[in-house]
């Protein structure tokens, strides 16, 4: 199992390396010049300007060159300077990753529990009238876009009930907590700050349940699905046969085998959210890894770009790698070697 | 037969799925301590359904009816609390198929164990254990301290029905169901679990319900015979009655497919048709569109059981079959 664990750790760097390779080709080969975002319209035609806006970032090398110069600073961990805001990708990417962990964690979080207590609740009253109101929910969470359901959440709990403070991620007119791990709740739990906790809490409620409810909408669909078929198996009348009650039925019983092919779709989720919460994100005014990477995308902004693809790819691996041990340990079939 | 009380007397039992579908129809039968009842029948015949009846464990939305008398208990009509606390303690189940009977991904030893303490909530998890490991012993499992700690898909058909008799029998039940418990197995393997199925009477009062289509498993270990065609019981007897003069040409049908040294090679014959579905039963006898001696009578009257001789039969011709040949069965089969 460790040698396991570690033998597809240590392949990372590889796929990371090919990750980024791809990448960088990828953005080459758009038309479109990155000088635009370098160098304001009225300079434009001003050659010494362009010459040396393109020699300060290396635009003057050819490709290869580039590529190699790329590789080589990205081995020893340093991802380049963004066109845009001219800092360090590794800054800003430090800067955003964390507010989209807290945000997809939490919204994980929301997303499976809800999602798994619904799935099984609709198994065990099939076609009745509670599995029907479940699978209208799931639905819904699944169909509806984001930007619709945030908004009108966001107009009817925030502005109409004032429930709900607006978009952001804390108070602009308190201090948010020291920086440790970068996601505002930990870090006020860390600081001992127990109403900054709850003002980041406050904020982070609602991104977390609109962004979880697709989740919710997944698994629940396919909780039911597989207890459905759990439920029908032998083993489940076996249970029963030796006096099981309905709850250590559902739970001890039906439940464990059910939730082996949905681990797959949990670590999927997850990853697929670090990247693919934009939508959430510039909703709710969340200054997360999502916006950063569509914001860097329309300036063309490789560095940027392929930073993003990076943590993008680290996100897929790492909670695949993490699906596969979880799966080991729930399925005693399958051993890692 | 015995003259002592029967463990469970079933009377008149009736099972009606809820799309109006009868599967059991007035199904009666008792089990003495000791004894082994045999229930023989083809696929769809109502012998499961019977058995899941009598488990309380009927498929959703179905209606019982009848009588199901556990130790002179009523079990129809029993509270759910009730028949869990008899489910596992006072009766026990073991399945067909052991492939798909045990849980997959809880230790077999957690299996057992979960049913001792079911019915024991005051013994410990260790004593539970220990008790696993003795069941486990008592049907012939090797290693079993071992074995405890091992998956279901750690062992052979063989041992997880064994795995499955432990479990079953972990509360020393009164009565046994066994729905077919060799029929997915290897040839071999089975007269083994037979034979474990057979040496538990020794161990504590069992009686034995027995399922099987497997009419050498019959001859060999049950004491009573219930032959069930179409929700119905249309004979029964004591074995040897039965396998010497059966009074039913279904039930005479069923010992013509059965191979013997005495027959030559391809006298092995087969009933004719199918049985019928349970939506379109035939008016009359149900078994009429495949006998071989199906007259007028038969398309309009069901014959009910009654005795002859030494047995309970259902066939208006019981008298004339003392002297009826199954090779009847050969001019039938190719005009079926």
């Amino acid at each position: 199992m460790l040698t396991y664990i570690i033998r597809r750790l240590l392949a990372m760097p590889f796929l990371l390396l090919g990750v980024a390779s791809l990448a960088f080709c990828l953005s080459h080969l758009t038309q479109a010049d990155p000088l635009a975002a370098l160098v304001s319209e009225r300079q434009m035609n001003n050659p010494e300007v362009i010459a040396a806006a393109k020699e300060r970032w290396g635009l003057d090398k050819s490709l290869p060159e580039q590529f190699v110069i790329y590789v080589t600073n990205l081995v020893s961990g340093d991802l380049g300077v963004s066109f845009r805001t001219r800092r360090p990708v590794l800054t800003d990417i430090s800067e955003r990753l964390p507010a989209t962990l807290e945000l997809v964690i939490a919204a994980m979080i929301v997303g499976t529990s809800s999602g798994i207590l619904l799935g099984i609740v609709a198994a065990r009253f099939r076609d009745k009238p509670i599995d029907y109101l479940a699978r209208f929910f799931a639905l819904f969470g699944s169909t509806i876009p984001v930007f619709w359901s945030g908004l009108l959440l966001l107009y009817i709990l925030s502005v109409q009930f004032s429930l709900i403070p607006g978009p952001g991620r804390f108070d602009p007119r308190g201090q948010p907590p020291p920086f440790v791990t970068g996601m505002y709740t930990v870090d006020a739990l860390i600081a001992g700050d127990f109403r900054g906790f709850l003002t980041a809490l406050h904020y982070l409620v609602l991104p977390a349940f609109v962004l979880g409810w697709s989740v919710t909408g997944i698994l629940a669909r396919l909780v039911r699905a597989s207890m459905l078929d759990v439920l029908g198996q032998d083993y489940i009348l076996a249970a029963r046969a030796k006096g099981a009650g309905e709850r250590r039925t559902l739970f001890r019983h039906a439940l464990p085998n059910a939730m082996i092919p949905t681990l797959t779709i949990i670590g999927y989720s997850f990853a697929y959210l670090i990247t693919g919460a934009v939508l959430t994100e510039s909703v709710f005014a969340w200054p997360g890894i999502g916006s950063y990477a569509v914001d860097s995308a329309r300036t063309l902004d490789y560095p940027a770009i392929i930073g993003v693809s990076l943590v993008g790819a680290s996100a897929f691996l790492l909670s695949n790698l993490v699906t596969d041990v979880t799966y080991a340990f729930a399925n005693p079939r399958i051993k890692l070697s | 037969m015995t003259s002592d009380k029967p463990l469970l007397e079933v009377v008149d039992l009736r099972v009606s799925l809820n799309r109006g579908v009868d599967v059991v129809r007035g199904v009666s039968f008792n089990v003495h301590a000791k004894k082994v009842v045999s229930i023989v029948g083809e696929s769809g015949s109502g012998k499961s359904m019977t058995v899941r009846a009598v488990m309380g464990l009927p498929p959703p939305l179905a209606s019982l009816s009848g009588s199901i008398k556990l130790n002179g208990e009523e079990l129809v009509g029993a509270s759910e609390r009730r028949l869990r606390r008899l489910r596992g303690s006072k009766i026990g189940m073991i399945f067909q198929d052991p492939m798909t009977a045990l849980n997959p991904v809880i230790r077999v030893g957690d299996l057992i164990a979960e049913a001792v303490r079911l019915h024991n909530p005051r013994m410990s998890a260790k004593q539970a254990m220990q008790r696993a490991i003795e069941l486990l012993e008592t049907v012939a499992v090797p290693q079993p301290d071992v074995r405890v700690r091992q998956y279901s898909h750690e062992f052979s058909g063989g041992m997880r029905q064994r795995v499955m008799i432990a479990m079953a029998i972990a509360n020393n039940p009164d009565v046994l169901i066994a729905d077919e418990p060799t029929t997915a197995l290897d040839v071999t393997v089975q007269a083994q679990i037979i034979e474990v199925l057979s040496n538990l009477r020794q161990m504590f009062p069992v009686g034995l319900v027995l399922i099987t289509h497997d009419l050498g498993i019959v001859a060999g270990v049950a004491d009573t015979v219930v032959v069930m065609y179409a929700g119905k019981v249309v004979e029964t007897g004591p074995v040897r009655a039965i396998f010497r003069g059966s009074r039913h040409p279904y039930t005479r049908g069923l010992l013509s497919c059965l191979p013997s040294i005495e027959q030559k090679a391809g006298k092995l014959v087969p009933i004719p048709g199918n049985p019928p579905s349970l939506s379109a039963r035939p008016s009359g006898c149900p078994f009429r569109p495949r006998c071989p001696m199906a007259r007028d009578i038969c398309s309009t009257e069901e014959p009910e059981l009654r005795t002859v001789d030494d047995i309970e039969t259902a066939c208006h011709f019981a008298e004339e079959l003392r002297t009826f040949d199954t090779s009847a069965f050969q001019t039938t089969a190719g005009s079926a």
